[in-house]
């Protein structure tokens, strides 16, 4: 076992039990505090995959910006927990039913992989190379994207504003 | 024993079913967009295994653009559940029979 093996096994047991906790809490201000664990986990995963980049950008993004606009939407529209059980029978059922399907059937072609044994080799992104990359071979889709954050800051604004104007009519 | 793609894609699969089964099940507006969030995350995990894996920066380029749209998504996400909520005072799905 290197060092390599034990911290990825120490990361993906971090991301699943902190999301495990997450989707189970009632309080949903815990549940979010819990999900930013696992995306600082998450993070670690991408740095040890060798992209300081990418964690850097998970970390301000994901568990910075995403999960705390999270926090604001709860504390701003003050839900007292209002599910009486957490997992309904009639919807959990043919969740796990499902679950446990994929995740036998996707276990055994993982199994059956013949490239199973090639192991990863460890490589590191400088941040520079990486965003050569990016504004030279996927420069369209660089575009493609800020055109949808446009367009969604437009959306928001439009679908925020409504209520407003209904109840001053 | 070395790590091989298999388990980064084992990985990413347990996260993402932990984000359906969250989506799917709970009954609260909230917690459905977080499984959304867990997902994308699941899906950001194999791209960047795949990443490592063929040692081709096309996986690391991918997640940029998810996360872009992860932040896209939850912005008219939580816009589109303020407004319901002003709109009927309740963030569960059930609630919600107008057209009934």
């Amino acid at each position: 076992m290197t060092l390599f093996n034990i911290l990825f096994f120490a990361i993906a047991a971090l991301i699943v039990a902190s999301t495990g906790i997450a989707i189970t809490r009632r309080n949903l201000v815990h549940a979010v505090i819990y999900l930013i664990f696992g995306f600082f986990g998450s993070a670690f995963l991408f740095y040890l995959f060798g992209s300081p980049f990418l964690a850097a950008l998970m970390v301000i993004v994901y568990a910075g910006a995403i999960m705390i606009l999270f926090l604001f939407i709860i504390m701003m529209l003050r839900v007292e927990s209002p599910e009486e059980s957490l997992f309904p029978p009639p919807q959990i059922l043919p969740a796990v039913l499902f679950a446990t399907a994929y995740g036998v059937i996707g276990g055994l072609l993982l199994v059956n992989d013949p490239s199973a044994a090639v192991a990863l080799v460890e490589a590191r992104t400088e941040p520079a190379e990486f965003g050569k990359y990016i504004f030279t071979q996927s420069w369209l889709a660089v575009e493609i994207t800020s055109l949808l954050l446009l367009v969604a800051i437009i959306g928001a604004l439009l679908v925020g504003k409504r209520p407003v104007k209904e109840s001053e009519e | 024993m070395g790590i091989s793609f298999g388990y980064v894609l084992a990985l990413s699969g347990i996260v993402v079913v932990l984000g359906m089964i969250c989506a799917v099940a709970r009954r609260n507006l909230i917690m459905i967009l977080l499984g959304v969030e867990v997902m994308l995350n699941g899906a950001a995990i194999a791209f960047i295994g795949a990443a490592l894996r063929w040692q081709h920066l096309e996986g690391q380029a991918f997640v940029l653009f998810i996360i872009a749209i992860a932040a896209a998504e939850v912005s008219l996400g939580l816009a589109l559940i303020v407004y319901l909520y002003h709109r009927t005072g309740s963030l569960d799905p059930q609630d919600y029979k107008a057209l009934r």
